[in-house]
C-alpha cells in the first residue's frame, strides 16, 4: 500500500506538471488567436484531468487514441511538443500531424498512436472501432481509446460503433468528455436521459460515469477499462464529468447562451486547482515547487512560441501531394 | 478458355484475396451463411470463418469506418455494401474520410480499402433501391472508382485493386451478375485507369460503363445494320479516367455519343463531354452527345422503368437523329 502510494505521488507531481504546462500552452494558442496569428482554436481549459489522467492509464506509443478537436492535453501528454502543437494553429512549415492542411490538433501522429482526427462529430469514433478490431484480429493486446464529446453520443455514429464494438467484444474505451454543451446546446436539449453512461447497459459493456475534474478518479476508471479491454472483456464507456470554461471554439461567443454567474461556479471545479491544493495539502508539492512549475511552463511556452512564429509557412507546390496515395 | 459468370469472377477475385493476403477480410451485411445479396460470398463462411469473413449490423457507417479504421493501420479490408443506395448512410466515412486521410495527414495515413457495391436499376426495385451513384464518388479527390462490364474485367481490375493503397469504390452493376464471358485460367490484370475498346468502328464514337456497356453494344450492332460503323469505348473506371483513348477515337470517328444510366442533371457524361469539346473541339463534326436517364426517380412499374434506363433503341435513334446519319 504504502509503495503504491508513493508512485501515486509521483504520478501525481507528473500529471500536475503536464496539466500546468498544458493549461499555459492553451492560454497562449487562445492569446495568439486574439493576435489575429492562429485562425480557430477549441481550447481543452477544463478538460485536463480527464485527458491527462485517462493518458496516464494507456502504453504510450503502444494504445491508440482517436482524439476530437478539445484534446489539447491528450497530444501534450502523449508526446508532441508544444513547438510542434503552436505549429499546427499558426499553420507552419514542420507541423506533424498534417502537414498544416487540416484544422489545428487534427491528423496523425502514428509513432504516439494518434491515428486520426477528423472534424465531423463522432465519425472517428467507427474507425476507432476498426483499429480496435484489427487489434482483436492480430492477437495483439493493444487498447484503443476514443474520445469525444458529449455532442457526438447523439450521432449516430456514436450508436454504430458501440453496438459493433460490444457484439465483438473489442478492445476500445469510449471516453466521453462531458461538458454540458454541444456548442450552445445544453445537455437537457441533448437527451431525455441524467447521463450518457447509462446507455452502455443497452449495449451489454459496463459504463461509468465520473468526476471529470478528479484526475484520480478518471486514471483509476482508466485503469480499469484498459484491463478489462487488455484482458479480452471488451469495451467500456467512461462518461467523464468536465467542464468547458471557454465558448467552444474561437469563433463562439457563449455569451448568448451562457451566464457568467454558470462560468464562474464551474470554475470552482477547476480540475488545476483541485490537483494543486490536494498536492500541497498531502505535501507532495510546496508554494516553492509549484512557482518553479508555472515559470517552467511558461519559459517552455515562451520558446514554442517564438520557434512556431519564427518558422516559414509550408511550401505552396506541396499542397497538391498525397491526394492519392504514391 | 473457361466462360464465366460476372459473379463468379467476383467470387474467385474475393478468393484469391483470401487465400493470398491474410490481411484482407471480408465485412458487410449477408455476406456469412446468407453468402451475400447476390451470393457473391456462397460458401466462403464455412471455408474462411467468421472472423474473415464478418457478418455485420445494419449499420453501414461503423462498418465502411471500421474499414478506415483497420486500413489504415495496415490491413487490407473489403467491404460490401449492399447497394450503392446504401452508401449513402456511411457517406462521411466515405468522403469526409477514406478519400481525405492521405491528403489530411499530409501522407502518414494511407486507406487501402475496397468498398464493393452493386449499382443500377432496371430490376424494378424502385426509386431507393435503383440509384447509380459512381459519378458522385468519381467527383471526389482521393477515391478510385471501378466500373467493370465484363467477367474478365472485374477479375482482372479486382487483382489491380488489391495491389493499390487508395481506397476503391468497385461497383458492380445488379444486372451484370449473370453475364457469361471468357476468363483465361492463367493469371492476369487490368491496370486502373485503361479504358477498352469494345469494339472498334468509324464513324461515330460511343463511350459508355458498367451495365451501358451492353447497350452501346447492342446499340452499334443495330447502327451496323444501316452500315454506320461504330467505335464502342467501355471506361472501365472513372477514376482514374482514360480520357486519351476516348480523345483517340473521337479523332477518327468526329462524332460522340456518351450513354450513361444515371440522371442527366450532374451525370459523369457531362464531365466527360467537356473534357473531349477542351480537347479536341476542331476535331468534332457535332455536338457531343449524352444519353442519360432523365432526371426522375426510378418508378416500379416495369414499363416506366424500362422508359427511364438508356436502351439500345434509344442510342439507335439519337445517334442517326442528332448525326443526320
Amino acid at each position: 500500500m504504502e509503495t503504491n502510494l508513493k508512485i501515486q505521488d509521483e504520478l501525481l507531481l507528473k500529471m500536475y506538471e503536464e496539466m500546468v504546462l498544458c493549461r499555459t500552452l492553451d492560454e497562449r494558442i487562445w492569446m495568439l488567436n486574439r493576435q489575429g496569428k492562429a485562425a480557430i482554436m477549441a481550447s481543452s481549459q477544463g478538460h485536463e484531468a480527464g485527458q491527462i489522467g485517462s493518458v496516464a492509464a494507456l502504453r504510450k506509443g503502444y494504445d491508440q487514441c482517436y482524439i476530437y478537436y478539445r484534446d489539447l492535453a491528450v497530444l501534450l501528454t502523449l508526446g508532441l511538443t508544444p513547438a510542434e502543437i503552436i505549429k499546427g494553429f499558426v499553420a507552419k512549415e514542420g507541423e506533424p500531424l498534417s502537414g498544416a492542411r487540416q484544422f489545428p490538433t487534427h491528423g496523425a501522429h502514428p509513432e504516439y498512436g494518434v491515428i486520426n482526427l477528423s472534424n465531423v462529430i463522432a465519425t472517428h469514433i467507427p474507425q476507432a472501432v476498426g483499429a480496435a478490431l484489427t487489434a482483436k484480429m492480430k492477437k495483439e493486446d493493444r487498447v484503443i481509446v476514443a474520445y469525444f464529446g458529449d455532442g457526438a453520443s447523439s450521432a449516430g455514429d456514436c450508436h454504430e460503433a458501440m453496438n459493433f464494438a460490444a457484439i465483438h467484444k473489442l478492445p476500445v474505451i469510449f471516453f466521453c468528455e462531458n461538458n454540458g454543451y454541444a456548442i450552445s446546446v445544453p445537455l437537457s436539449k441533448q437527451m431525455a436521459v441524467d447521463n450518457v453512461a447509462g446507455r452502455a447497459e443497452g449495449y451489454g459493456m459496463p459504463g461509468i460515469e465520473i468526476d471529470g475534474c478528479d484526475i484520480v478518479a478518471v486514471y483509476e476508471t482508466t485503469v480499469e477499462a484498459v484491463a478489462r479491454a487488455r484482458t479480452g472483456l471488451g469495451p467500456t464507456l467512461i462518461e467523464a464529468n468536465v467542464e468547458r470554461y471557454l465558448p467552444h471554439t474561437s469563433d463562439d461567443d457563449d455569451s448568448i447562451y451562457r451566464s457568467s454567474q454558470e462560468i464562474e461556479e464551474a470554475k470552482k471545479r477547476d480540475p488545476l486547482r483541485l490537483l494543486r491544493e490536494q498536492l500541497l495539502e498531502r505535501k507532495i508539492l510546496n508554494l516553492k515547487e509549484d512557482k518553479y512549475i508555472h515559470e517552467s511552463a511558461k519559459e517552455i511556452v515562451n520558446k514554442a512560441t517564438e520557434e512556431a512564429e519564427n518558422a516559414p509557412y509550408p511550401e505552396t507546390t506541396d499542397f497538391f501531394k498525397h491526394v492519392y496515395a504514391e | 478458355m473457361a466462360e464465366m459468370l460476372l459473379r463468379d469472377a467476383m467470387s474467385k477475385a474475393l478468393r484469391e484475396a483470401l487465400d493470398e493476403d491474410d490481411r484482407s477480410f471480408l465485412m458487410g451485411e449477408d455476406i456469412g451463411a446468407y453468402g451475400g445479396a447476390y451470393a457473391v460470398t456462397k460458401g466462403f463462411l464455412e471455408k474462411y470463418g467468421e472472423e474473415r469473413v464478418r457478418d455485420t449490423p445494419i449499420s453501414e457507417s461503423v462498418f465502411v469506418g471500421a474499414g478506415v479504421g483497420s486500413a489504415i493501420i495496415g490491413m487490407r479490408p473489403i467491404v460490401e455494401v449492399m447497394t450503392i443506395n446504401f452508401t449513402l448512410v456511411a457517406m462521411d466515412q466515405i468522403i469526409n474520410h477514406a478519400a481525405k486521410l492521405s491528403y489530411m495527414s499530409n501522407g502518414q495515413m494511407q486507406v487501402p480499402l475496397i468498398i464493393r457495391t452493386v449499382t443500377g436499376g432496371g430490376g424494378q426495385l424502385a426509386a431507393t433501391h435503383s440509384q447509380s451513384f459512381e459519378n458522385w464518388f468519381a467527383s471526389v479527390p482521393g477515391l478510385r472508382v471501378v466500373v467493370p462490364a465484363t467477367p474478365y474485367d472485374a477479375l482482372g481490375m479486382f487483382r489491380s485493386c488489391r495491389k493499390n493503397n487508395n481506397p476503391i469504390i468497385f461497383a458492380e452493376h445488379a444486372l451484370l451478375y449473370r453475364v457469361r464471358g471468357e476468363v483465361p485460367e492463367e493469371y492476369y490484370e487490368i491496370p486502373l485507369g485503361k479504358a477498352r475498346i469494345a469494339k472498334p468502328g468509324t464513324d461515330v464514337t460511343l463511350v459508355a460503363y458498367s451495365g451501358m456497356v451492353r447497350v452501346a453494344e447492342e446499340a452499334a450492332a443495330k447502327l451496323g445494320e444501316d452500315n454506320i460503323s461504330s467505335e464502342v469505348i467501355d471506361l472501365r473506371c472513372l477514376s482514374p479516367l482514360d480520357l486519351d483513348t476516348v480523345i483517340e477515337s473521337v479523332k477518327k470517328t468526329n462524332r460522340v455519343a456518351i450513354v450513361e444510366e444515371t440522371w442527366k442533371t450532374g451525370g459523369f457524361s457531362g464531365t466527360i463531354a467537356s473534357d473531349i469539346q477542351e480537347a479536341a473541339f476542331d476535331e468534332l463534326d457535332g455536338p457531343v452527345i449524352r444519353i442519360n436517364g432523365p432526371d426522375v426517380p426510378a418508378p416500379y412499374a416495369r414499363n416506366i422503368e424500362q422508359l427511364m434506363i438508356p436502351s439500345s433503341d434509344w442510342v439507335v435513334k439519337s445517334v442517326k437523329y442528332n448525326f443526320g446519319l
